[in-house]
């Protein structure tokens, strides 16, 4: 396959950005979209040309450090992680356009990868169970209902990537801070701080300077774990009985 | 001779009379765990607890500890020791602390806790980890790691991972990797993703309690020793390109393992060897870096782009058949118009007892030798042969799913397998309900590290080693879900107990940027920084990185010989010399640089290359992980030469251009007999 | 915003029930509109009832703007820096036109005001005045480009209430599971179809002469 790349150059957060447009050739459509982009990379260092920075790690659709958006779509066509995204997905000659996540609480470090901190902060401000190590009771001495405990683990899954983000057109972080609020709420463990953990991680949600949620969905169609929007309903049923409570 | 516990020494201490390394090597002092428990194996690790000094908590948060990796042993580690009032700098490469590569383990967590009565115990566990091990685990630390599994189940739950549970709201328990009780707890296929996430998530609130400063985006590329102690790194912002001194009582490294010498290996793309290649440059023993584990079902190879392979569940040879073309010319047919009568299941044909469930290590052999043989299935790669012709191969066997979809119906398979077959489906383009699977062994783990006592502290005062990075508890194999338990073992229970004891003596001397030592740590990075840009060849580090891996993967992968890995070392040092003089890395030092970040990890992955040849030629016996051809069964079969290797192989750095030192630790057990494994 | 929204749905459907007055007759049309400002009494004074409602409307719509001028601004500055190329997925046409469309909405409030409450203009040339509701009401819509700008209204409040509403119980919390979503986006339709439908069928029946003097 043979195709022509559109990718947002940046130096630095500060330095502007433009698009640039590179052509790719001999790509295998078993190759994964990263895959692609390293072969562009050996090129452009062949040539003398920096290569163009972005984020990964696991390469398996499980860590989150990958994301770009792709054609104006968060991970690209398919429901996935970027890593995850082959080249099958593409045809022969066609033009790729590949921007950085953009929200201006992530700001861009450099070319494709971008400052995802906030989430880092947002989960400071409240997103655990206060349990020192070694102050644990026995496992099982707290049973938790199954279906709860399922659907714990179903918005859990979530791997803190971003594309929520960067698909929401108000640049809201909801789905995110959502399914952490779902995750901890749904566990008998996670009742003694469910008020002050909503409270505390909206509040720093606000802070950072992500968009408030006008329910719209583009975050949950982009999500590669596929949360489903209703962790938002519960964010806001659960910001709703901590007011109640006096937060 | 009678033990504390009444038990009698079972093992001699070993000779070694084959000598594959000579010239390669010279031999040290014997090695003596300084701090090994003694007593009842049972009552060790309790009477330790006790006897280790305790640190006063007004003196805590004048203590800082440096910890470098937030993955289960790190994340773990700096949440607990955070809580505990330490003041902890945690660093990592990545842009948070939450995409550590434990993060990928799918199956799960063993613990002792014998939920299911099925005669579970924290001796069984012992047992069948040192079993598992091949007898090259220090068992000490392993009922260690066995006794305090059941409290990282406590601990996680308390932290709101959401194990599986059964209908009661109890948690569910599965039975894994071939042992015969079910002792894993697990999360579906995502165990390692929900345990890092409580780490972190424990440690992020350890952040916002301020014990806990977090650098991310930044790389360890020195370890700074004043006085002979570990006092600090030198690390990288890989966003600014700042080389930044950071200064601590205590170092640990939590940096993981080092499989991606391989190149291709089921590790992240960012896992490195550096930290703990930086500390055994420094002092630091690496200890048996030959054990590598490699996992038989992989997805294979599909070209010379591939930067990294993906491990599928082993449960997959519960019901797939695994087999290969009987003729060559058959294999680029379509499998399913290949009659049954020739077709190899070659695995229930030799090993008809176990069939399609032999141990990882003979199933991935196994593959390697039929594809040797040309009877390898799926696109051909390209590969350099023993005398250096490039020839193309095919890597990768069937697994077969016909017979289970015949016998249990095609829903019954989907229930069980879905994700896994979806895993596949998006990453080859081909339906695996239709046409048969292919799979191909990749490095998955690594058992060797650094050289750490019964502390985890290493042989250098003040560097502790968790996780991964530390050679302690697995010998020379794995089992099955046991990496996280070890991880989390390591950094919630184990590190807190026993740093305090180094700790009590602190705070140390009162050091800064300008000792003398701190600032030749740093000048030293500062100038391979600027060797890397200066050099200005033609081959680009992921080049370099590749060659590497071939080389590797070639002769130091399933199958070792001594011819191959002499010849193994000979490439490594060429291929080293022509690193250093004809590398080319772009861009600038002060600035997000990745191929910079690149060209610095192979340059280690090389050096560390070459001392795994040389450990894997030492050890003229084959033993889990290792398997050296000159050391098997007429059945072709692993070989243990327990009365010459039964010993931890602690490698001290020679120097530049010098030969590397070997201490041996000799593996003595009294509370278990070693035994010669069979699978036929 | 989803509070304000609910007063809203519900003055709407009190009064499209008025509306729909219309397909009973000239009198019993007149004779409701005179009832809404005499209800009450003597309790209440004349008009009262209207006055509360009205304050009622007035406070839920600075409410209602004002969180959306909050929402848009921040929606503003959490991307300052826009996609090149940047596709919808999911989401419908009416959830990415509630600013603007509920700006049309507000535009076409006042005209809407002038035209009948507080104007009372009667557009229509052989019109009969102002002083019958019943007749005002049907000599406007006789004018085909008058019904026209109420059906674009009605049109631009489906849209605003199909999304409104199905938002609105996802602020509300009450969408946990994917039934309850499923229900709340059925809800959105219903709403939106009803209310909206309802009252173009009142110009929509003038035109057509279903309805007439």
């Amino acid at each position: 396959m043979n195709l022509t790349l559109k990718i947002w150059r940046q130096p630095d957060t500060s330095a502007p950005g433009a698009m640039h447009t590179y052509q790719v050739e001999g790509i295998s459509p078993d190759m994964s979209f990263l895959e692609m982009l390293d072969t562009l990379n050996e090129q452009l260092n062949e040539k003398g040309e920096e290569p163009v920075a972005f984020d990964s790690d696991c390469r398996e659709g499980i860590c989150g450090m990958c994301g770009m958006m792709i054609n104006g779509q968060a991970h690209g066509p398919e429901v996935t992680t970027t890593c995850q995204l082959h080249m099958r997905s593409f045809k022969d000659g066609d033009t790729i356009t590949v921007e950085p996540w953009r929200a201006d609480a992530f700001p861009v470090v450099k070319d494709l990868v971008v400052d995802r901190g906030a989430f880092d902060r947002i989960i400071q401000s409240g997103g655990f169970i206060s349990a020192n190590t070694g102050s644990a009771p026995e496992a099982n001495s707290v049973p938790a209902p199954r279906d709860k405990a399922m659907r714990a683990f179903n918005v859990a899954t979530c791997i803190g990537c971003g594309a929520c983000v960067a698909a929401c057109p108000n640049g809201s972080a909801s789905l995110f801070v959502g399914a952490k609020i779902t995750h901890l709420g749904e566990l008998p463990q996670g009742q003694p701080e469910r008020d002050s953990r909503v409270v505390g991680m909206v509040g720093q949600h606000d802070h950072e300077g992500f968009g408030g949620c006008t329910n719209i969905g583009e975050c949950t169609a982009a999500c590669p774990k596929e949360i489903p929007l209703d962790v938002i309903s519960q964010l806001n049923k659960d910001l709703r009985t901590a007011m109640k409570h006096g937060h | 001779m009678a033990f504390l516990d009444g038990t009698t020494q079972v093992t001699k201490p070993p000779v070694q009379v084959s000598d594959d390394a000579r010239g390669y090597y010279t031999l040290g002092e014997p090695l003596v765990d300084p701090v090994a428990p003694t007593g009842p194996i049972k009552d060790r690790w309790t009477n330790r607890k006790f006897e280790n000094r305790l640190v006063n908590p007004a003196n805590r948060r004048k203590m800082s500890i440096i910890i470098v990796g937030t993955g289960l042993a790190g994340g773990a580690a700096a949440a607990t020791l955070g809580e505990a009032g330490y003041h902890v700098k945690s660093f990592c490469y990545q842009d948070s602390p939450r995409r550590a590569h434990s993060i990928a383990a799918q199956g799960g967590i063993n613990a002792a806790k014998n939920y299911k009565e099925d005669g579970d115990s924290t001796h069984r566990l012992f047992y069948d980890t040192v079993k598992g091990g091949d007898y090259r685990a220090r068992e000490s630390n392993v009922y260690r790691l066995a006794e305090v599994s059941a409290n990282i189940i406590d601990q996680c739950v308390a932290q709101g991972v959401p194990f599986a549970r059964e209908y009661g709201g109890l948690l569910d328990n599965r039975s894994f990797g071939g042992v015969q009780v079910s002792r894993t707890f697990y999360a579906r296929g995502q165990t390692g993703q929900q345990l890092l996430i409580g780490a972190y998530q424990a440690m992020e609130r350890q952040v916002a309690a301020g014990t806990v400063e977090q650098f991310t985006r930044h790389e360890m590329l020195e370890l700074v020793l004043v006085d002979g102690k570990a006092r600090g790194i030198v690390a990288r912002d890989l966003v600014t390109g700042k080389v930044e001194t950071h200064l601590a009582d205590a170092v640990v490294l939590a940096s993981g393992g080092y499989g991606n010498v391989f190149f291709l290996s089921t590790n992240a793309m960012g896992s490195n060897v550096t930290a703990t290649w930086r500390a055994h440059r420094k002092g630091a023993y690496m200890a048996n870096p030959c054990y590598t584990q490699i996992h038989p079902t992989c997805i294979p190879v599909s070209g010379d782009h591939q930067s990294k392979l993906t491990l599928m569940s082993e449960s997959l040879r519960n019901d797939g058949r695994i087999w290969v073309p009987k003729k060559v010319e058959d294999c680029d047919k379509d499998p399913r118009d290949i009659p049954e009568e020739d077709r190899d299941y070659y695995l229930e044909r030799i090993y008809p007892a176990f069939g399609n469930l032999v141990p990882r290590d003979i199933a991935s052999r196994a593959a390697k030798y039929m594809c040797d043989e040309g009877r390898g299935v799926g696109p051909a790669v390209k590969e350099v042969d023993k005398d250096g012709n490039e020839v193309m191969v095919r890597r990768g066997v069937y697994l077969d799913f016909a017979d289970a979809i015949g016998r249990l119906g095609e829903d019954a398979v989907r229930e069980k397998y879905d994700n896994l077959f979806d895993m596949y489906e998006r990453i080859t383009g081909e339906n695996p309900y239709q046409v048969p699977m292919r799979i191909y062994p990749a490095v998955h783990y690594v058992m060797g590290g650094l050289w750490v006592d019964y502390h985890l502290q290493s042989n250098i005062p003040g560097l502790f080693v968790a996780g991964e990075a530390n050679f302690s508890d697995h010998g020379a194999n794995r089992l099955g879900a046991s990496a996280l338990m070890q991880g989390l073992a390591d950094g919630y229970f184990v590190l807190p107990n026993t740093i305090r004891d180094y700790l009590a003596d602190a705070p140390f001397e009162k050091i800064d940027d300008s000792h003398p030592e701190v600032q030749a740590a740093r000048q030293d990075v500062e100038g391979r920084i600027a060797k890397f840009l200066s050099i200005n060849g033609t081959r680009s580090a992921d080049s370099y990185h590749k060659a590497l891996g071939n080389i590797m993967w070639e002769y130091c992968g399933m199958e070792r010989t001594e011819a191959g890995l002499r010849k193994a070392i000979d490439m490594i040092r060429e291929l080293k010399a022509d690193f250093w003089t004809n590398l080319k890395v772009l861009g600038t030092a002060d600035s997000l640089n990745q191929s910079l970040e690149k060209a610095g990890r192979v340059a280690d992955f090389i050096e560390l290359g070459e001392l795994m040849c040389i450990d894997a030629l030492n050890r003229r016996e084959s033993c889990g992980g290792h398997f050296r051809a000159e050391s098997q069964t007429e059945d072709g079969e692993a070989l243990r030469q327990d009365e010459e290797f039964a010993y931890v192989a602690a490698w001290e750095w020679g120097g530049e251009g010098g030969q590397p030192v070997l201490h041996k630790e000799d593996l003595i057990y009294t509370a278990i007999e070693m035994k010669q494994r069979s699978y036929k | 915003m989803a509070v304000s929204g609910l007063v809203f749905l519900g003055y709407l459907v009190l009064h499209m029930y008025g509306n729909l007055k219309v397909f009973a007759g000239h009198d019993s049309f007149n004779e409701y509109a005179h009832h809404l400002r005499v209800f009450g009494e003597p309790m209440l004074p004349e008009n009262g009832l209207l006055w509360i409602v009205r304050v009622l409307l007035i406070v839920a719509l600075v409410t209602h703007v004002y969180a959306a001028v909050v929402l848009t601004a921040r929606a503003r500055n959490a991307r300052t820096s826009k996609y090149v190329v940047k596709k919808n997925l999911a989401s419908s046409l009416s959830s990415r036109t509630m600013r603007w469309g509920g700006l049309t909405i507000l535009v076409f409030a006042i005209w809407h005001l002038l035209h009948f409450t507080v104007g009372k203009v009667n557009p229509n040339p052989d019109g009969t005045g102002t002083a019958d509701p019943y007749n005002l009401l049907v000599e406007s819509f006789e004018l085909w480009w008058m019904s026209i700008i109420y059906l674009l209204a009605m049109f631009a409040l489906g849209m605003h209430l199909h999304h409104g509403t199905w938002s609105a119980m996802q602020t509300l919390g009450l969408t946990g599971t994917a039934r309850a979503r499923a229900r709340a986006k059925t809800a959105g339709w219903v709403v939106a179809i009803v209310i909206a439908g309802g009252f173009a069928l009142v110009p929509l029946s003038v035109l057509t002469g279903i309805v007439s003097k």
